[in-house]
């Protein structure tokens, strides 16, 4: 067993002491417990643990839960335990997904701990003779407001008793007494990371485990005719699998493995569906499910007949891959009766079902841990690697590590899906946008509505970005991808208003401005013009800067940016990016300033290089000499601004900015060469074409 | 072919019997256990797997374990002398340059090489140097101000 790991027994120490507060589901599921989700426990020494289905993918998710509470509670954050993504010990999760941890999570969270305070206080009433209105507490430790030197401590007051509570409704403390939240404490995975002591998947070093590289086919669609394992064999301490569809080696070395499977002769059939990276787009535009209208307001023909001349445009963004640094990572091992798995992944809960239904295992007798995650961003959703793993544990009898190189890593990711919007607009003779009718196909409906003043508009969506949507449409797998939808939706909406701002002879501020009663919109475009002291001008001014706007779930970006075109060889170098962003109560700013960085800085590489080549179900990307991600050579300066909304709950903003970096390189773009451009990413060669065009 | 080869390890003698043209990056996971050297993609492309050799940052995943024969072998393990972070570790602890941490032993090996053959780097050079090492997070804003502080605070005293 992981040392890093407390059993359940210990966690819930039937024999132990403590104050255990259980709190409801977020979304109950069939089979498991309806109304609890996580524990929170403080025990006699005072150190309080919280065990949540949530994992820490690098966001930062750890320390905020913990500070939330730390806040809650009134104890020191160092003095908090988190416990993630354990199946044996964490009550049941739906994932962590993008942004949504704190969202979702942290008003539970928040909740558990004011009930866990309001029972210890009342012990405390009772133990210092005081009425609980006088009391205070600090750290865990509750004095009387009135008689100085009454104090006891959490610690004493959970002495030798065993309470727990459920949740109920206990009132949260006011965002203005807030002392840890809205901090930017020292991470709480900071040391791991820092002197490489951080584990992951593949690091698990269970005595005894076997590598495992296995046999993958040319294509998606291929299936495999006959593997002659003669060869590998032959090699000492190698084990060959055949089982089903799979063909394994193994070996106690990963590269020894590694040499091994080069030595399989293997013919697959291969269908040739003909699709490729250039076709993909007709063939989504026929193939994609009937669309549903998303929001609709006015009247379509009125609208059009209300304009000038109508603008109609088509939006086109490539497959793009997560390609976290991480390739997916597995280790197994079953122990009488019962498979543990390692596994860097961002649904513990879902990875144990699948783990069960492929061993033909209870999911009682499934422990599914996760160590730390290096790099999700969707991605790691999905966990072939880890049913490999402990099917190959299953077969061979001892423990299995599964880490995929980097092929198949592209080759199985479940890539952001390819996808295509149109848009028909048009303005009026006084400059203001009469219609707008909007359709996206392929990327999903998530921020796909309209949010600038139009009278007569439709927005209409027709497939998403979850894989299972519909069979045969996309060649390999799909699915979330850092902001799902957004990014394909905003790179359409805000690339099309800067057409008709450059139509209407209007500063794209300016025209936005005019297109906007949205107060929290208006406020972020305000703050990023004044920060990036964007002066007004019809495009193109050949500064080469330009601006985009978003709402991410609840959060507002604007971000505006500056870049220069080498003419002659289509390069773009972006200089600048000042992105302003409102959400709601920060709970660690740094932890906020540094999400945003990072999504402006990943935002750059589907912008202008990111996308997935394939050919009849062959992915043609195998590593980063041909999949170029952001590096440090392309950095540009970032400035941020925070806005705050104390009045609203904790949203967390993992990726709010992101989704406005295709629109504001491409705005930016316009406004340098006057080149407009309709396919993400930009790559030097589409900038060239575009020029050509003029 | 099957040889033993010496060499030093994080400043102890180290041996292993191996066919010699075994990686170093899994001769120090598989056979030392050193799980800090990152497999980020087999091929020199990422710098997840980033060690030092002599005072060279060196991608293990392409060397092969024959080429440190008797030659001084780094991991972020022996970068922290008696058990006290290395200012360039500090410098990352304290300004968050990492999230989910993978590529974070590999940029900070990388930048102690920068630092002992530059210990006053411009900012040009740090971002010329961690060029290839890789970072899908985005933590590079954060990376190259950890860098500049460490080389701050060593004073150009690079150890
Ligand atoms: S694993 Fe060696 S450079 Fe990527
Ligand atoms: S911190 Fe995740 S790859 Fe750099």
């Amino acid at each position: 067993m992981s040392p890093e790991n407390p059993t359940r027994r210990e966690v819930l120490g039937l024999a132990g002491s403590g104050l255990f507060v259980i709190f409801p589901a977020q979304t109950p599921r069939p089979g498991y417990p309806a109304d609890f989700n996580a524990y929170l426990r403080i025990d006699a020494d005072g150190r309080v643990t919280c065990l949540v289905g949530k994992v820490e993918l690098g966001q930062g998710s750890k320390t905020a839960l913990a500070q939330l509470l730390a806040e809650e509670l009134d104890v020191a954050l160092e003095s908090v335990d988190m416990v993630m993504g354990d199946t044996d010990v964490c009550p049941w999760d739906g994932g962590t997904h993008g942004s949504l941890s704190i969202r979702q999570f942290g008003p539970v969270l928040r909740g558990a701990a004011a009930e866990a305070r309001a029972v210890l206080l009342e012990l405390a009433a009772e133990r210092l003779g005081a009425p609980v209105g006088r009391l205070q507490v600090k750290a865990g430790v509750v004095t009387d407001s009135q008689a100085a030197g009454q104090r006891v401590t959490y610690a004493q007051l959970v002495q030798g008793k065993r309470i727990e509570r459920h949740l109920e409704k206990t009132p949260l403390k006011a965002v203005a007494g807030y002392t840890v939240v809205g901090q930017s404490p020292r991470r709480k995975d900071a040391l791991d990371k820092v002197t490489g002591r951080a584990k992951y998947a593949g690091d698990m070093a269970v005595p005894g485990t076997l590598h495992a590289r296995i046999l993958r086919p040319p294509a998606h669609g291929a299936t495999l005719k006959d593997a002659d394992t003669t060869a590998a064999e032959k090699v000492a301490g190698v084990r060959v699998v055949k089982d089903g569809d799979m063909v394994a080696v193994l070996h106690e070395r990963r590269d020894v493995a590694d040499q091994v499977l080069d030595l399989i002769k293997a013919r697959f059939d291969r269908p040739r569906p003909g699709q490729d990276d250039k076709t993909i787009f007709d063939h989504l535009l026929k193939a994609a499910p009937e669309g549903r209208v998303v929001d609709q307001s006015g009247d379509i023909v009125q609208g059009a007949q209300a304009s000038e001349n109508l603008v109609e445009k088509t939006y086109l963004n490539s497959y793009v891959a997560h390609a976290a640094m991480e390739t997916h990572s597995a280790t197994a091992m079953i122990e009488g009766g019962k498979v543990t798995v390692w596994v860097g992944t961002q649904s513990p809960f879902g990875v144990q079902q699948q783990v069960a239904q492929a061993l033909g295992f209870t999911p009682q007798n499934v422990r599914v841990v996760t160590p730390y995650v290096g790099g999700g961003f969707g991605g790691k959703s999905a966990a072939r690697q880890a049913i490999e793993a402990a099917r190959l544990a299953k077969l061979t009898g001892k423990p299995v590590q599964v880490v995929w190189d980097r092929a198949e890593e592209f080759f199985y990711d479940t890539f952001r899906p390819a996808a295509v919007v149109t848009i028909v607009s048009g303005l009026t003779r006084a400059g203001k946008i009469s219609v707008w009718d909007y359709k996206v196909y392929c990327a999903g409906d998530r921020e796909c509505k309209q949010f600038y003043d139009i009278p007569h508009q439709r927005t209409v969506s027709a497939g998403g970005w979850s894989g299972a949507s519909t069979p045969g449409l996309h060649p390999f797998g799909i699915g979330p991808w850092r902001a799902p939808s957004v990014n394909t939706n905003t790179f359409a909406r805000e690339s099309h208003i800067d057409i008709l701002a450059n139509k209407a002879g209007v500063d794209p501020v300016e025209f936005r401005l005019g297109h906007l009663s949205d107060k929290r919109v208006r406020r972020v475009l305000e703050a990023a013009a004044k920060q990036f002291d964007w002066k007004p001008a019809p495009t193109p001014s050949r500064r080469g800067v330009g601006v985009a706007c978003a709402i991410y779930l609840g959060t507002y970006v604007a971000t505006m940016a500056e870049v220069t075109v080498d003419k002659s060889t289509g390069r773009v170098e972006v200089k600048r990016v000042v992105c302003a962003q409102d959400q709601d109560v920060t709970v660690s700013p740094d932890g906020s300033r540094q999400q945003m960085e990072s999504s402006i800085t990943m935002g750059l590489g589907y912008a202008l290089t990111e996308e997935v080549r394939f050919k009849d179900g062959e992915v043609l990307e195998r590593n980063f000499d041909t999949y170029r991600i952001p590096r440090f050579s392309w950095l540009p300066k970032i400035e941020t601004v925070l806005i705050e909304n104390p009045e609203t709950p904790a949203s967390g903003c993992g990726e709010p900015p992101i989704v406005t970096m295709g629109a504001v390189v491409a705005n930016a773009i316009f406004d340098a060469v006057g080149a407009r451009m309709f396919q993400l990413p930009m790559t030097p060669a589409r900038i060239l074409e575009a020029l050509k065009r003029g | 072919m099957q040889r033993t080869i010496s060499f030093t390890l994080n400043g102890k003698p180290a041996r292993v019997t191996v066919d010699d043209q075994r990686t170093l990056l899994w001769v120090l996971r598989g056979d030392f256990g050193l799980t800090s050297v990152k497999f980020g993609c087999g091929a020199a492309l990422c710098g997840a797997c980033t060690v030092i050799v002599e005072k060279a940052a060196v991608r293990s995943c392409a060397t092969p374990i024959k080429d440190v024969a008797g030659k001084r072998v780094l991991t972020i393990e022996g970068l922290s002398q008696d058990r006290e972070l290395h200012p360039i570790q500090d410098a990352f602890l304290k300004r968050h340059a990492f999230q989910c941490g993978f590529c974070t032993p590999g940029m900070i090996l990388s930048a102690y090489a920068l630092l002992l053959k530059t210990p006053r780097p411009a900012r040009a050079e740090i971002i010329r140097h961690m060029d290839d090492n890789l970072c899908r997070c985005g933590s590079h804003v954060r990376i190259v101000e950890a860098i500049q502080e460490a080389a701050g605070s060593m004073k150009g005293g690079a150890r």
